[in-house]
C-alpha cells in the first residue's frame, strides 16, 4: 500500500480505537443510570434509594396479584427468581399485564421497602407465536 | 484477489451507467417486495397469542430500524474510503445515502412509539435502545446539516467523512444495549446463529418485506448518486456526451 495511504489508515485507526475506548469507559461509569431498572436483587440488597423516584422490574409472581374490590388498587410481587419486591399500584394496567409477565414499575420505596408505584409498564419478550401453537403446546402440558 | 471492480467503482462514470441499468430495476423489484410482504405481514400472518394484532407493525419497524443501522454502517465505511483512499465516489454515497437513513431512523422511532403504546403502556421510555436509535437518527441529521452548511463541498466531504466514521461507534451500543444493560426494550426475534424465535409464516412475510426495503433503498441511493455524480462531474465530456445523447 502507498505510504501515504498506510500513514493517513493508522492514524485513523487509533483515533478510532481511543475514542471507542473513551466512550465505553464513559459509559462504564454511567452503567447505572443506563440501566433502565433496578432488579428485585438490587432492591433486596439496598443499591436502590429510598423515597427517590426508581424504576424496578421483573417478573410477576404466579397468584400474588390483589386486586381491591370496590377501587383500582391492585398489589403484586414482582422476582428475578432470587429476591422479589412488592409493587402497590392504583390505576389500569396495561393489556399484557398478567401473572408471569415481565414489567417495569415507576414509584417509590418505602420504609416497609415496598414500590408505590405511580405507573406500571408490559416488558414483553422476543418470542412470538400464532394462538393456535398456544393452545397446542398448552394441551401437549395438560396432557 | 482481482480488484477491478473496486477500480471500476472509484470512475464515476462507470458508476453512471451501471447504475442507469440497475437503480430503476432495484426500485421497482423491491417496491413489490416490500408490498407483497407489509401486505401479507399486516392481513395474512397469524396475530401473536399474547399481543394480537398489535404485533403486526414488527413487519414494518424491523426492516426500516434495521435498514438504518445498515445505512450508517455504509456510510461509515464509505467515510474510511474517503478519508484513506480519497475515491471520489465515497462522499456522493455517505451524502445521498444520509437522507435515506434518516427517514428510515426516523420511521423505526416513530412506528416504535405506536407499538410501544399498546404492547408496553407509554410511547417513549429512555431506555438504551430506544436512546441510543435516537442518536442515530441525530447522527444523520448532524451529516446532513454539515454537508447543507459548509459551502466548500471538498472540506465539507471531508468533516462528513470524519462524523461518519465516529458515529459506527453508536451501531454496536445499539445492538448489544438489550443485552448489556436492563432494557424495556425486548432482545432481538432474529439472530445470525440461531434459529428465529418465530414460527416460518410469521417470518416468512418479514424476510420479503425486509429484502423488499433494502431493494427498494439500494435503487433509490443509486438514484440520487446518480445524480450528485452529474452535479459535481458537470464539466467532464462524458457528461456532455450523456446529456446530449440520452438526456437527463
Amino acid at each position: 500500500m502507498h505510504p501515504v495511504r498506510k500513514k493517513r489508515m493508522i492514524t485513523i485507526a487509533v483515533i478510532l480505537v481511543v475514542l471507542a475506548a473513551a466512550i465505553g469507559l464513559v459509559m462504564y461509569a454511567l452503567s447505572q443510570n443506563i440501566n433502565l431498572f433496578y432488579s428485585p436483587t438490587q432492591i433486596a440488597q439496598g443499591e436502590a434509594p429510598q423515597n427517590v423516584t426508581i424504576r424496578a422490574g421483573g417478573m410477576v409472581v404466579d397468584n400474588s396479584v390483589e386486586r381491591a374490590s370496590d377501587s383500582l388498587d391492585v398489589a403484586f410481587s414482582v422476582t428475578d427468581y432470587q429476591h422479589s419486591v412488592r409493587i402497590e399500584y392504583t390505576g389500569i394496567l396495561p393489556d399484557l399485564f398478567r401473572e408471569g409477565q415481565g414489567i417495569v414499575a415507576q414509584g417509590k420505596l418505602d420504609e416497609r421497602g415496598v414500590l408505590i408505584a405511580s405507573e406500571v409498564l408490559a416488558k414483553h419478550d422476543e418470542e412470538y407465536m400464532p394462538p393456535e401453537v398456544t393452545d397446542a403446546l398448552e394441551k401437549a402440558q395438560a396432557q | 484477489m482481482n480488484w477491478t471492480w473496486f477500480h471500476k467503482l472509484g470512475s464515476p462514470k462507470w458508476f453512471y451507467q451501471w447504475a442507469a441499468n440497475w437503480g430503476g430495476r432495484c426500485v421497482y423489484l423491491g417496491l413489490a417486495l416490500l408490498l407483497l410482504g407489509v401486505a401479507w405481514g399486516l392481513g395474512f400472518a397469524p396475530a401473536d397469542y399474547q399481543q394480537g394484532n398489535s404485533f403486526r407493525i414488527i413487519y414494518i419497524h424491523v426492516p426500516v430500524a434495521v435498514l438504518a443501522q445498515s445505512c450508517y454502517l455504509g456510510m461509515g465505511i464509505a467515510g474510511f474510503v474517503a478519508l484513506v483512499w480519497q475515491m471520489k465516489l465515497a462522499p456522493v454515497f455517505i451524502k445521498s445515502v444520509a437522507p435515506v437513513g434518516a427517514v428510515m431512523a426516523l420511521i423505526a422511532l416513530l412506528s416504535g412509539a405506536i407499538w410501544g403504546k399498546p404492547t408496553w403502556g407509554t410511547w417513549w421510555v429512555w431506555d438504551a435502545r430506544l436512546t441510543s436509535v435516537l442518536v442515530l437518527f441525530l447522527l444523520y441529521m448532524g451529516v446532513i446539516a454539515i454537508q447543507n452548511a459548509l459551502d466548500d463541498q471538498v472540506f465539507a466531504d471531508k468533516a462528513v467523512a470524519v462524523v461518519s466514521l465516529v458515529g459506527v461507534i453508536n451501531l454496536p451500543i445499539i445492538k448489544y444495549s438489550v443485552e448489556w444493560w436492563n432494557t424495556l426494550h425486548q432482545p432481538a426475534t432474529f439472530k445470525l446463529t440461531e434459529k428465529p424465535s418465530m414460527p416460518m409464516e410469521m417470518w416468512l412475510p418479514l424476510l420479503f418485506s425486509a429484502v423488499g426495503l433494502y431493494l427498494f433503498a439500494a435503487g433509490i441511493a443509486m438514484w440520487r448518486m446518480q445524480n450528485e455524480v452529474l452535479k459535481r462531474e458537470r464539466k467532464a465530456n462524458w457528461v456532455k456526451k450523456e446529456v446530449l445523447e440520452h438526456g437527463v
